[in-house]
């Protein structure tokens, strides 16, 4: 889908707002409603049930290999997806895809794009992903130094705020309150702390490479979209996608897509787009929720609702506000 | 053709022969000047097909060349030191995703205390990663082991690691003979990777393995590195026969094979061992030198036959495993089971310190004499070392580095306390 | 074996001699071998670099410890550094300055080389009139070719020029040829006198 056809219609995938792709002409269609979709990642990997991950992951990849014609080489850091995708003797993989350490996907990324230069391939395209621990904290500098060259690489970070596959820890990632293994609410210590964190789109940003964005798995055609978009630039781009977690969450399985849609409507996870350090447009809110829809479905956040912890939900409410602000969503 | 150039200006233009598609790298000395030449000949057009990306570290150095090999790119970089262990991880990944990497290590003592000077600590460092490691003893070594470093490479899929000494060799201005691109090609073919990224035919590279088949897995490794024994004389025998030099090979015997006393070492000291085996045969002593030009693999077998006939072998190195000894003199040891031998070990040339020949001569005398301990540490100052051993006896004796600069009279004397 | 150290400070160019001498003696056939002592890069540091020349092939690494040719740089080392550390009384002695033995204080050393062999030369104040700039280096190398005889002017002009861009190998060349006739003609009236 191209840039003009930037939506005037919100669709659903769940809820009461569904608009299923069949009312659409079959050239607005997501990827993933198409018989011809890549399937990047094949079915019978091991992730949980109810990943936000697989789901996001297999989304963007789909929707950049739409985009190229099938031209896609990956890098990928250690992580959940990495493990829950190449369980011995097993890939999930039908896209070229490589492997390195935990902090060096963005590096072996521009890796895998200065090869190509090097030949004048110029069809093959390169994306790199990680978690958000392996893009925001261990794999910081190689994204930077990515970022810093303006390598042709498209770094896609699944977000689901920890490091998940090693036992739920914080990362910088993790939102202020929630509990953690490493930040457990416990006496006065409110989860993970407030005034700590950072949100990577923005630094990004900072970098002026020439796209940054961020999407939900919630929004499959606005994830679809920023993906293909992402595809037509050269040079470094960054899309991190909130993808919830279950496990990390302490969310059922069946409120993934939920959980994704009311981060957003609450104005925890500000959906944006912008080019060379401007930002350039944001997904307005348009059945605002209060915080507290998307906080009640996570045992993460079970404890800002005690009494004693009101000054916590207040503060997330805060936050919200800030991002509404900040980025226009209302 | 022979041109009086320094040993890094020497590499790069032999890595440039060799037609390298990806070089990423970043700034440390003693190094620095090979990239440097790389980049020049790179923008200048010489070096043609080749992406150049200063990165942000030597752990996104490798990384880039990981990612570069997989995609199937003949790749090169360079590091010392420090930039060795900050690239640590990826340089196990490399060896254990078989990558066919070749990087330069112009070898350099690790901090703390922090010494930009030429030792082999750094090598030793990575001497369990599972990348082959050669050492060169002069700067035309250096450019002949490059040319051959990439051939190996790319036969086995393995890495390879060259190490020459950092300053003296690197920064050393000699007459060298660069080779020609005609006998390089001849040498040296198109890279055919054993695996690549490609998206005409997907594959999955650097998959978990667990406990079913990772044994397996290390064990090829292990594998690849003992066949490399052989392709390593091979090549050598071959690139002698194309060149018209000696360079390479497991490992070079000098002098006299009955010899009763063999030096054993690595890298550049072979040169003034050599000086001083000119010496002292017009003195008429006779002593043997063992230069190890493959570290890894380690040429066991190799090793003990060429000190077959050796009483004494006298193992010197730039490094050794703090609480435990010369690492070299103990796999000497391991290789040499067999032997009638008796094993001096030497550390020298720690952090810089010269390494003169009459220091060696003294090691030779007292060899010749029966008097050189099992373990020496060459031209150790036992009055520093003492001195501070004492001030020890205070619990706060302060930091180690500046106490003992004091007592040479390095640090100033405004700031004793 | 011919062996030359050089002593100066980090900026002098020190290294670029030791560098120009090896290229120069390779012009002319012979094996050489030049490097520094090395450390990190730091103007005013005193340094001290090395060659080496010889008609056969040269296997040592040491660094110089016995020079047949000492060359000073700058003369406020003398205060610093042992620079006469293991030189060869019969070798010889090249000192930038525009001051005499006697003021140097080193008559206790200089005494006791062959006549002839130690020489002094305003090699800065020579590079400033020829390159406008405080560098003696290439002044010193032709005093150094003029004195020992182990380098021809033109093997040293041909490796200035092989260096350095034509802008700065040209004055050099010009200043190299000032050091060799300073020399000369000192050696000449010596000779006469």
């Amino acid at each position: 889908m191209s840039d003009s056809n930037s939506q005037t219609v919100k669709f659903y995938q769940t809820g009461t707002f569904t608009v299923g792709n069949r009312l659409l002409d079959e050239s607005l269609r997501t990827v993933q409603a198409t018989t011809e979709r890549s399937n990047s990642i094949d079915s019978g990997h091991r992730a949980c049930q109810g990943c936000g991950q697989a789901l996001g992951a297999r989304y963007a990849l789909d929707a950049a290999m739409r985009a190229t014609d099938n031209n896609i080489i990956a890098a990928n850091a250690t992580g959940c997806l990495e493990v829950f995708t190449t369980p011995y003797p097993e890939t999930a993989w039908s896209i070229p895809w490589l492997h390195s350490v935990f902090g060096n996907a963005a590096a072996v990324g521009s890796g895998m794009a200065a090869a190509l230069k090097a030949r004048g391939d110029t069809t093959t395209r390169v994306i790199a992903q990680g978690g958000d621990g392996g893009t925001t904290d261990i794999g910081f500098g190689c994204l930077s130094g990515m970022f810093d060259r303006n390598d042709d690489v498209l770094y896609i970070c699944y977000d689901n705020g920890g490091y998940m596959n090693t036992g739920v820890q914080r990362s910088s990632a993790t939102p202020p309150a929630a509990r953690t293994a490493t930040t457990m609410p416990l006496g006065d210590n409110p989860g993970s702390s407030f005034d700590t964190g950072k949100f990577l789109p923005a630094i990004a940003l900072a970098h002026e490479i020439p796209y940054v964005a961020t999407a939900s798995v919630h929004d499959l055609h606005d994830l679809e979209r920023k993906v293909e978009k992402a595809m037509s630039f050269h040079g470094a781009r960054y899309i991190q996608i909130n993808v919830p977690c279950p496990l990390g969450w302490g969310s059922e399985p069946a409120h993934t897509i939920r959980l994704a849609r009311l981060a957003v409507e609450s104005g925890l996870w500000p959906l944006f787009e912008g080019e060379r350090g401007e930002v350039t447009d944001s997904t307005k809110i348009r059945y605002q929720v209060p915080v507290e829809d998307y906080l009640k479905l996570q045992k993460r956040f079970a404890h800002v609702f005690k009494p004693e912890n009101l000054d916590q939900l207040e503060a997330i409410r805060a936050l919200a506000l800030k991002n509404i602000r900040r980025y226009h969503l209302v | 053709m022979l041109q009086q150039i320094s040993g890094s200006i020497a590499v790069a233009e032999a890595i440039a022969l060799c037609r390298p598609e990806v070089i990423p790298c970043y700034p440390i000395t003693p190094q620095t000047h090979i990239v440097e030449h790389l980049s020049e000949l790179i923008k200048s057009g010489q070096l043609k097909g080749c992406t150049y990306e200063n990165v942000e570290s030597e752990f996104a150095s490798l990384s880039l060349c990981i990612g570069s090999s997989g995609a199937g790119a003949r790749t090169y970089t360079a590091t010392a030191s420090q930039g060795l262990l900050f690239m640590m991880e990826a340089v196990y990944n490399a060896s254990g995703l078989s990558l066919p990497i070749v990087m330069t290590l112009g070898n350099r003592a690790i901090g703390a205390p922090i010494n930009i000077w030429n030792d082999h600590s750094d090598a030793m460092s990575a001497r369990d990663a599972g990348w082959i490691q050669l050492f060169v003893e002069s700067n035309q070594q250096a450019v002949d082991v490059h040319i051959q470093a990439f051939r190996l490479a790319e036969a086995l899929s393995l890495p390879v690691m060259v190490n020459m000494d950092g300053f003296i060799l690197t920064h050393a201005v000699t007459r060298i003979d660069i080779p020609n691109q005609q006998q390089v090609d001849g040498f040296l073919p198109p890279l055919v990777p054993r695996q690549q990224l490609d998206v005409r035919a997907p594959i999955t590279i650097g998959a978990m393995v667990g406990p079913d088949a990772f044994t397996e897995v290390r064990y090829l490794a292990h594998h690849a590195q003992k066949q490399a024994l052989a392709v390593i004389e091979q090549q050598a025998a071959e690139f002698e026969q194309i060149f018209g030099r000696d360079s390479g090979g497991l490992v070079k015997y000098y002098g006299n094979e009955n010899a009763e006393i063999v030096f054993v070492a690595m890298g550049s000291v072979i040169g003034s061992l050599r000086e001083m085996q000119r010496q002292t045969a017009e003195e008429g002593i006779d002593f043997g030198i063992l230069s190890l030009r493959s570290f890894r693999p380690f040429p066991a077998q190799v090793i003990s036959l060429a000190l077959g006939k050796a009483k004494s072998a006298i193992v010197f190195e730039k490094s050794f495993a703090v609480g435990m000894g010369g690492v070299l003199t103990s796999e000497v040891h391991m290789a040499t089971e067999a032997n009638d031998l008796k094993i001096h070990s030497v550390i020298g040339g720690l952090g810089g310190r010269s390494i003169t020949i009459k220091s060696l001569r003294k090691l030779l005398d007292a060899a010749l004499k029966n008097e050189l301990p099992n373990e020496t540490f060459m031209d150790l100052d036992t009055a520093t070392v003492e001195r501070e051993i004492e001030r020890q006896q205070d619990q706060a004796s302060g930091p180690v580095a500046e106490n003992i600069l004091r007592d040479v009279g390095v640090v100033s004397a405004s700031k004793t306390h | 074996m011919f062996q030359i150290r050089i002593h100066g400070r980090g900026g002098q160019g020190v290294v670029s001699a030791s560098e120009l001498i090896s290229v120069a003696a390779f012009e002319q056939g012979k094996y050489s071998q030049a490097f520094p002592s090395f450390g990190s890069e730091r103007m005013g540091a005193p340094v001290q670099a090395f060659t080496r020349i010889s008609d056969e092939p040269i296997l040592s690494r040491e660094p110089v410890m016995d020079p047949d040719m000492l060359i000073i740089q700058d003369p406020t080392l003398f205060h610093a550094v042992n620079v006469f550390e293991g030189a060869r009384i019969d070798g010889y002695l090249l000192i930038n300055s525009s001051r005499s033995v006697e003021t140097l204080g080193i008559e206790d050393m200089t005494s006791k080389y062959p006549a002839g062999h130690v020489q002094i030369l305003p090699a800065t104040e020579i590079a400033m009139k020829h390159i406008k700039q405080p560098k003696p280096n290439t002044v010193l190398l032709g005093a150094f070719a003029a004195l020992t005889g182990m380098l021809q002017l033109e093997g040293l002009e041909k490796a200035i020029r092989e260096r350095f861009a034509p802008r700065i190998a040209e004055p050099n060349v010009v200043a190299a040829s000032a050091g060799f006739q300073h020399i000369q003609q000192h050696l000449n009236e010596s000779a006469e006198a």
